[in-house]
């Protein structure tokens, strides 16, 4: 799992662990919570190329459906399909084993919110 | 006095009336409703009202007896999707005859639904065993909109980028016509293409549609055409007939990714068009993209499999634009009716009825062509087209007069289906109107299949699950209905209170004139002359309707709500066409308003933005005139629901109206409401240009478990030209009005073999007695309010602090307080003998009651003293008398096993589990399954019956 505090965070409830030129992205434990159980997910398929802010997935629950927003531009370089087996991973371990998707960029956004910032926007 | 109908209807008499009228703080209903419906829209009685005065029980029946006198009744051969059938007395008596099975409601609530919930899941394993695919829904409209859906879910399938549909040229012509239809308004081209005669497709197609059989009746391989789509990334789409197919490869193996057609001719009536029961299948890897209702196993919270509705948030309410559809009602009654003559006729019967009606085409076949005529096809299932040069109308004409309707297909040919219902000596008599002998000497013949290609003929097994197998006798049928209705919650138990849903009392007299066979036995296509009584019913009724919601014309065809919603929105985008508005396009949806509208707008090819909604649940006017100005150029329509799907009459309702027309702008007002509005004030006069209704709400019809509906769409006249109309209407006209625009259902009157449900209520109410249900609703409602707002804060209210005809409970204080959820309450309402409310809808949180009209007050103080005896018990979790984990509400509800098998060791008692209150000891309802585990059945999906061994 990873360290909260040190992850990025966009509006859209999505977490980035930024690691050179590659971002793991997944949906922070407050998604994951307001969701409910996750049933389903779908993801983009490894090369395709993803243009910020686009939905590029699904997340799907008893009660609802989330979508997945690419948070970068780049190309997908890996996709968990240990979470498309199971997608209660998403609700067990949202920051480790339920992460998405891994894609390469070229530019982060400028607007990522730090752990501080998105937990005072989700009032925690 | 003669006896008045309305006093059976309403079920609060003066007495109770007067006592709920203290507690609420009015002196009669009239002040009631008058102070909850904004004084602006008050409507007076009208002086020359087109309802007569009340009739009697006896009188209805008897005018219903004249009209239905007024059709004639001839052995249909016409076919095009709608064959004469045998429906089993047992399963006429049981299901369709049955308080227990037509009252039920859609079964949101499992635990009190596995009755027909196993019944639906027999129809979905029915349909994938013809059909050769992987997973089918628990039933469509009718076969042409599921053609129509089959379309739609080819184009988010495929990832091509074209805009092309190809249709068979040799398709139902009533297919065609609602596809075409359809297809302009999202952008779709079709191009139509003569298939079976092997002309070349198009380069790109994101789909392909074939008819199987063809509407030629000709049986032909469609496995290369439905190949080549395939092979360029389009999807194989084709309606195929259930019984043929127990004789010829099913679509699955030749290659179709999505099956879809009717169940019609599985016993369930013609009624001069409906309803029956659609259905769709998909082959592996579809199943997401299903729309409609689906029915899966999943397993209840002691582990047993238990059958639920799944993948929900395919469905508008969660996914409103979003939406893979905008069909919600189903036709679950005709479901029912036809998994069951499966189940009752087995493999082996379904496949000897199938040969029957085979071999008797055959027969006819013989006699045509001994006699010197022509087919236009030689291979047939059921249907043969006959080549009469210049003879087509005398040949048609001479079968008439011996009783009988065929098909003319032009001058030329004629088109003869036969099916299960038709004799040797209708085999004879169609001969000898095509001029063959008076009498032939006909020995034995029956069971030949030679009208089919061998290369067709079905391998494959079907039907092989023990369920089909096993209830033959009558005896057996008998118990298997009642053990399935046995497990059930429905009107016959008590009191079912979903807010906007209007579970009202469906009178048995109303029910009566259904299968009589003057509206049950009649071909859609059958001439005028012979549904003149019909059609006089639907004048009188679509008269009616249009003068209590204060507009010009109405139209019966939309066959549920969602399809009236469409073919409003449809009539809206046709007139701002037709005054070349090409760009209104913009349709206003509040926030509250229900997820169908944002879905059937997007069918309408509309754009929705949504306008936000205040803290007491009105439409933001402010929000709204922004948006208005943002989109004045472009904007199409506003949807609102009146009185709002809060429960409240909005004060600023004409302002609202009045914005939106001054912008030029139409206003759609969703009648899934009018139980609390009719006899006091109309759409119409409020600024409402068109409006579905819900005949299925307001007017009676039951529910059937999730279907049947009609959705009548009533409309100012401006619209009323773009209307629905349908190519093969017995008549255009409406009363002044000619009814233009595209089909919006298979038949030309929609489902009308059960208006006489609607035409009988209106008919023994009279516009008095409608009022007065108006006004026993919302007095139940408030009452309700009044009642246990100490105990539940009640969450919105309009004028005076009233409700309308439902209100909301909020439970999310008593969630805070006490970790009590909405699911704890609704479950433990099962334990108590109590339907839940709606959960969660239009608020997440809360309970949405609506008490209705016809409950009395004796069943209304049940439901009240429940709801505070559970209050009580959350209280003592609240308060730590039980632990959270460990209480009757989370672990309700209770089944006799769970309270019987083994030690118990729960804080609370087992009479605190099942008999919390005295009077529950003589009356219980026992739930079949423990609370149903959602999230199990959406991950591991199984939608066709579970082996016997799993119920072990």
């Amino acid at each position: 799992m990873s360290d909260k505090t040190t992850l990025k965070y966009t509006p859209e409830h999505e977490w980035l662990a930024i690691d050179g030129d590659v971002v793991t992205v997944g949906i922070t434990d407050f998604a994951a919570e307001k969701l409910g159980d996750v049933v389903f997910v779908e993801l983009p398929a490894v090369d395709s190329d993803l243009a910020s802010g686009t939905v590029v997935g699904e997340i799907e629950s008893t009660k609802s459906v989330g979508e997945l927003f690419a948070p970068v531009n780049g190309s997908v370089t890996e996709a968990n399909d240990a979470v498309v087996d199971d997608p209660s991973l998403v609700n067990s371990d949202p920051f480790g084993e339920g992460w998405l998707i891994k894609v390469r960029f070229t530019e982060l956004p400028s607007n990522l919110l730090s752990w501080d910032e998105y937990s005072a926007l989700v009032g925690e | 006095m003669p006896e008045l109908f309305s006093e059976r209807h309403i079920g609060t008499d003066a007495a109770a009336q007067a006592r709920m009228l203290a507690a609420v703080g009015y002196d009669t209903v009239d002040a009631l409703v008058e102070a909850a419906v904004p004084e602006s829209i008050h409507v007076e009685d009208l002086a020359n009202s087109s309802i007569p005065a009340a009739a009697s029980e006896r009188e209805a029946l008897a005018e219903l007896r004249a009209l239905a006198d007024q059709n004639t009744v001839r052995t249909s051969m016409i076919g095009l999707g709608y064959y004469g059938t045998f429906t089993p007395a047992v399963i006429k008596r049981n299901v369709l005859e049955n308080p227990s099975w037509y009252t039920a409601y859609t079964p949101y609530q499992p635990e009190i639904s596995q009755g027909r919930l196993e019944a639906l899941i027999n129809f979905q394993t029915m349909v994938t065993d013809l059909t050769g695919l992987d997973t089918a829904n628990a039933s469509m409209l009718d076969e042409g909109t599921a053609v129509v859906e089959g379309m739609l879910l080819a184009r988010r399938a495929s990832k091509l980028t074209t805009n092309v549909f190809v249709v068979d040229a040799d398709a139902f012509p009533q297919t065609k016509a609602l596809l075409s239809s359809r297809a302009e308004a999202v952008g779709i081209e079709l191009v139509e293409v003569d298939l079976a005669g092997g002309a070349t497709l198009p380069d790109a197609a994101f789909g392909v549609f074939v008819q199987y059989p063809g509407a030629s009746g000709r049986v032909w391989n469609p496995a290369s055409v439905l190949a080549s789509v395939k092979d360029q990334g389009g999807l194989a789409v084709a309606a195929a007939d259930l019984l043929a197919l127990a004789l010829i490869t099913s679509p699955g193996e030749l290659g179709a990714d999505i099956a879809v057609g009717t169940s019609q001719r599985l016993g369930v009536p013609m009624g001069f068009g409906g309803p029956h029961a659609g259905y769709m299948a998909v082959r592996k890897g579809l199943e997401r993209q299903l729309p409609g209702r689906l029915v899966g196993v999943s397993q209840d919270a002691a582990g047993h499999p238990a059958y639920r509705l799944t993948l929900q948030t395919r469905e508008q309410h969660i996914r409103r634009e979003k939406a893979t559809s905008n069909i919600c009602t189903a036709q679950v009654l005709l479901a029912v009716m036809a998994s069951m003559y499966a189940v009752y006729h087995g493999p082996a019967g379904i496949r000897r009825i199938a040969k029957e009606v085979a071999g008797q085409a055959a027969l006819l076949a013989r006699f045509l062509t001994e006699d010197g005529l022509s087919l236009v096809h030689n291979t047939y299932f059921d249907t043969l087209q006959v080549l009469v040069p210049g003879q087509a109308r005398e040949v048609v004409a001479r079968a008439a007069d011996a009783g009988i309707n065929l098909w003319l297909v032009d001058e030329d040919t004629v088109s003869v289906s036969v099916d299960e219902t038709t004799t040797l000596h209708d085999i004879g008599a169609v001969a000898h109107a095509f001029g063959g002998p008076a009498s032939r000497d006909v020995a034995f013949v029956g069971g030949s299949i030679r009208g089919l290609p061998d290369d067709l003929l079905r391998a494959s097994e079907y039907l092989t699950h023990p369920v089909f197998n096993t209830h033959h006798s009558e005896t057996a049928m008998m118990r298997y209905l009642k053990q399935l209705a046995d497990r059930d919650y429905a009107l016959d138990r008590g009191m079912i209170p979903l807010g906007s849903c209007t579970m009202k009392l469906n009178a048995a007299t109303e029910m009566e004139a259904i299968t009589w066979p003057e509206f049950a036995a009649l071909h859609p296509f059958a001439p005028e002359a012979d549904v003149r009584g019909y059609l006089g019913l639907i004048d009188q009724l679509e008269g009616w309707l249009a003068e209590v919601t204060g507009y010009d014309s109405v139209s019966l065809q939309p066959n549920a709500g969602s399809q009236g919603e469409l073919a409003g929105l449809l009539a809206i985008r046709g007139y701002h066409r037709a005054n070349g508005d090409l760009d209104r396009t913009i349709c206003l949806i509040p926030s509250s308003a229900h997820g169908t509208n944002a879905a059937s707008a997007v069918l309408a090819g509309m754009k929705v933005v949504v306008v936000a909604c205040d803290d007491m649940g009105n439409v933001d006017l402010d929000d709204l005139r922004a948006k208005i100005a943002q989109h004045a150029e472009n904007l199409a329509a506003l949807m609102i629901t009146y009185p709002s799907t809060h429960g409240v009459y909005e004060h600023e309702v004409t302002a609202i109206t009045q914005a939106v027309h001054d912008a030029g702008g139409q206003v759609y007002v969703d009648g899934a409401n009018l139980n609390a509005l009719l006899g006091y004030a109309r759409f119409g006069d409020f600024g409402g240009d068109v409006s579905h209704l819900n005949l299925h709400k307001t007017f009676c019809i039951p529910h059937g478990g999730g279907g049947p509906g009609v959705g009548p769409v009533a409309a100012k006249a401006h619209l009323a030209p773009f209307l629905p109309g349908h190519p093969m209407a017995q008549r255009d006209e409406h009363g002044a009005f000619t009814h233009a625009g595209g089909p919006i259902s298979a038949a030309p009157y929609g489902s009308p073999s059960i208006l006489p449900i609607s035409w009988a209520y209106v008919r023994m109410m009279g516009a008095e007695g409608l009022k007065q249900a108006t006004g026993a609703a919302v007095l139940a409602a408030n009452y309700i309010a009044v009642r246990l707002r100490e105990h539940f804060p009640v969450l919105y209210t309009g004028d005076n602090g009233l409700v309308a005809h439902e209100c909301i409970l909020d439970l999310r204080p008593l969630k805070e307080a006490t970790g009590v959820t909405v699911d704890d309450v609704a479950k433990r309402l099962v334990d108590y003998g109590f339907h839940a409310p709606t959960m969660s809808f239009p608020v997440a949180g809360t309970l949405m009651v609506e008490p209705t009209e016809s409950e009395d007050l004796t069943e209304i103080e049940r439901f009240i003293d429940a709801m505070i005896a559970i209050k009580g018990e959350a209280d003592a979790i609240g308060s730590g008398t039980w632990p959270a984990n460990d209480n009757p509400l989370v672990h309700a509800p209770h089944t006799a096993q769970s309270v019987i098998e083994g030690e118990w060791e729960h804080a609370y008692t087992r009479e605190q589990a099942v008999y919390p209150l005295k009077s529950l000891v003589r009356t219980k309802y026992w739930p079949p399954v423990r609370r149903v585990d959602n999230a199990y059945g959406d991950r591991n999906l199984v939608c066709a019956c579970p082996p016997p061994e799993a119920f072990e």
